[in-house]
């Protein structure tokens, strides 16, 4: 095979470095072919049918339960509607009754069938109802495959260890994996969040997502270098780059080996102050993996993944059942529960709204859950019947004045009335934070506090607010710095109304997780750091090389730099220097 | 054969989980049961049929039943419609 040598770009979304053969998962189209049948050909047309629908019944139960086991119930009913359509009248006894009546073969009348459901519902203006059109089409292709008697080259045939490429990667395509065989995953679409990169991160594999057309770059069985720390992709290496990533891949194995090894010692600095680091998650199962990593409570549980993508909206059973089962593995660490965050680049089908020129500056968030107060109702009902299991708090998001704070208490309020009318415990002291992402809550976080039982500093935000840039938009990109001064004081400032009014204050964005920044956190006093739990270790191991003095000088230090480039340097000298054998890794 | 004309109340319309209970609803009585909107029609009884209307609130749909139980079915569909399919 050809050497190309060829480097991809990428979102790095989960680190480590993955070498082997490529694995295409492709999605084309099929070839469906009109036949005519003989009319003592029918029957058994109708019984392949029959049995392809049978078979393919029998898969979505099995995936629905792998589903339903590996990332909980409400995934897992994604595929409910799915097969519901398997039992359908039109689906179903329209085909064969068109076989009979057209004798035309099962395939062709089947796709016919369906391709008019899906172009009536793809003409719909709703977003929501055109994204069932794919679940639709995702359904009629399985169905075919049985039918044709094809082996579908999905992620379930593969026997050797490859790393896939696809343009995205659906909760269908992971449920069906066998993951010992996947060395990383590499998809052309998707961000952070989508659900590659949480599957990446959960399975502890190399992650890149958004390489734009690595499908079409990529031969199936090429061999690539998956870089899940730098997010970059190189396909075809020559021998020389070969062996400098096998190095690489070395060294990073050594390193998060190293790093393994500390996952029960306590994160104190050299001089015994003690700081929580917790987990951001977003899936329940991915409390394994916290606890794994030595993380001491969950700092940041988003919810919104129990709203994206289904049909419906979560009841209050559902979610108390998710809340509940989070807060008893757990315990005794607490678990802060972000209420929906809605809008923005997270988007929701049912909450419908106008589209929006600037939607995160529009309605999302907060926003939405005192537009909504009939969904954000249910949502507190399940919280708070849950935190009577275990140690829950509340955190409500993009909070950019007192006003809102208090509407949304005062809703907490009435649903703890109904719940005692309806006759469920809670935690009647259950904390109430506020997440400061918003510059303005900086300006006022002295008010939030008198009301406020802690504070949760959200920097992705925080930094794009202040700043004024959009970090999607590659143009302005570089400009998102975390290490601004500005960015800086204003953390500052938010520690400092905190502990006046007695509250702690934890911060949980990516700037946390970075080695660079965890000393400087630190001296500025913040109580709690919340990250991806395969950060926790590598920022452990910065605090248990430090002391509070070192920091706080550190932190004081650089308030009183002017830029940015100045800060970064400052801070790798003084990584240098008290922890030269940390090996430092990216923004991971 | 009886028509009934009615409008989809609640906030998301007729997705997934409404469509499911229409059908199942529809599924309980004997008579032919049609949903039209805007001109399509669809069988009642059909979670894909339900679908393709892309139902959202406010739209205006003409349920029609058409066989012994048919004021029966007619009923028992406003009904449904008419508790928003316990959305809220």
């Amino acid at each position: 095979m050809a050497e190309k040598n060829l480097v991809l770009k990428g979102v790095p979304v989960s680190p480590g470095i993955a070498i082997g053969s490529a694995f295409l998962l492709h999605r084309d189209e099929l070839q469906v072919e009109e036949e005519e049948i003989a009319g003592e050909q029918v029957a058994s047309e109708v019984e392949k049918f029959k049995r392809a629908i049978q078979q393919t019944k029998e898969e979505l139960f099995g995936i629905r339960r792998r589903v339903a086991r590996n990332l909980g119930e409400e995934q897992g009913r994604i595929f409910d509607v799915q097969l519901l359509m398997l039992d359908d009248v039109m689906t179903i006894d329209q085909t064969i009754t068109a076989i009979q009546e057209r004798r035309r073969n099962a395939e062709f009348i089947f796709w016919e069938n369906l391709q008019k459901a899906i172009s009536t519902i793809e003409s719909s203006d709703q977003v929501f109802f055109r994204e069932r059109a794919s679940d639709i089409r995702d359904l009629g292709r399985r169905v075919l495959h049985n039918l044709l008697g094809i082996k579908q080259l999905t992620v379930a045939g593969i026997q050797s260890e490859v790393v896939v490429v696809s343009q995205d990667l659906s909760p269908t395509d992971t449920a069906q994996m066998h993951r010992r065989n996947i060395l990383g995953f590499a998809t052309d679409m998707g961000a952070r969040t989508s659900h590659a990169a949480i599957m990446a991160r959960s399975l502890e594999i190399p992650g890149v997502v958004g390489l734009k057309d690595a499908t079409l770059q990529v031969k199936h069985g090429e061999t690539i270098i998956l870089d899940g720390t730098k997010g970059t992709m190189v396909v075809a290496p020559d021998k020389r780059v070969l062996e400098h990533y096998r190095g690489e891949q070395q060294k990073y194995l050594q390193w998060s080996s190293s790093m393994a090894a500390l996952k029960d010692l306590p994160a104190k600095t050299l001089d015994g102050y003690s700081i929580q680091l917790a987990a951001n998650i977003e899936f329940p199962d991915e409390a394994d993996s916290a606890l794994d990593h030595g993380a001491t409570g969950i700092g940041l549980y988003r919810t919104e993944f129990l709203y994206l993508s289904r049909a419906d909206l979560p009841t209050e059973e559902e979610q108390y059942e998710a809340y509940s089962a989070i807060a008893e593995r757990m315990l005794p660490d607490a678990v802060t529960i972000r209420t929906f965050d809605l809008g923005g680049d997270k988007f929701s089908m049912y909450l419908k709204g106008q589209p929006e020129a600037n939607p995160f500056l529009g309605r999302r968030a907060i926003r939405v859950c005192l537009d909504c107060p009939d969904i954000f109702k249910v949502q507190l009902a399940a919280i708070l019947r849950a935190s009577a299991n275990g140690n829950l708090k509340i955190l409500f998001p993009m909070i950019s004045g007192v006003e809102q704070l208090r509407q949304a208490k005062e809703i907490v309020s009435q649903v703890q009335e109904e719940l005692k009318a309806r006759g469920f415990s809670y935690d009647a002291k259950i904390p109430v934070g506020v997440m400061i992402e918003v510059p303005s809550a900086v300006m006022v976080a002295d008010s939030l506090a008198r009301e406020a039982d802690f504070f949760s500093i959200g920097t992705n935000d925080l930094i794009q607010y202040t700043l004024a840039v959009d970090r999607g938009n590659e143009q302005v990109a570089e400009l998102f710095d975390p290490f601004h001064p500005g960015v800086l004081k204003l953390i500052q400032q938010v520690v400092q109304a905190g502990h006046r009014a007695s509250i702690p204050v934890a911060i949980c964005g990516e700037l946390c997780a970075e080695p660079l920044a965890a000393m400087l956190l630190l001296g500025l006093g913040l109580d709690e750091f919340s990250m991806s739990s395969i950060s926790i270790p590598q920022i452990k191991k910065v605090i248990r090389s430090v002391t509070m003095d070192e920091a706080r000088a550190v932190a004081a230090h650089v308030l009183e730099m002017e830029t940015s480039q100045q800060i970064k340097t400052y801070l790798m000298e003084q990584s240098r220097r008290l922890y030269p054998d940390f090996l430092p890794v990216d923004v991971v | 054969m009886i028509k009934k004309t009615i409008i989809v109340q609640n906030k998301l319309g007729l997705h997934a989980r409404p469509a499911a209970m229409v059908v199942g609803e529809a599924s309980r009585f004997g008579s032919e049961i049609h949903l039209n909107k805007d001109g399509l029609e669809v069988n009642a009884k059909s979670i894909m049929g339900v679908m393709m209307l892309a139902a959202e609130m406010g739209s205006q749909i003409i349920i029609t039943a058409n066989g012994e139980d048919e004021k029966l079915a007619i009923q028992a569909l406003e009904i449904l419609f008419a508790s928003k399919f316990d959305e809220e």
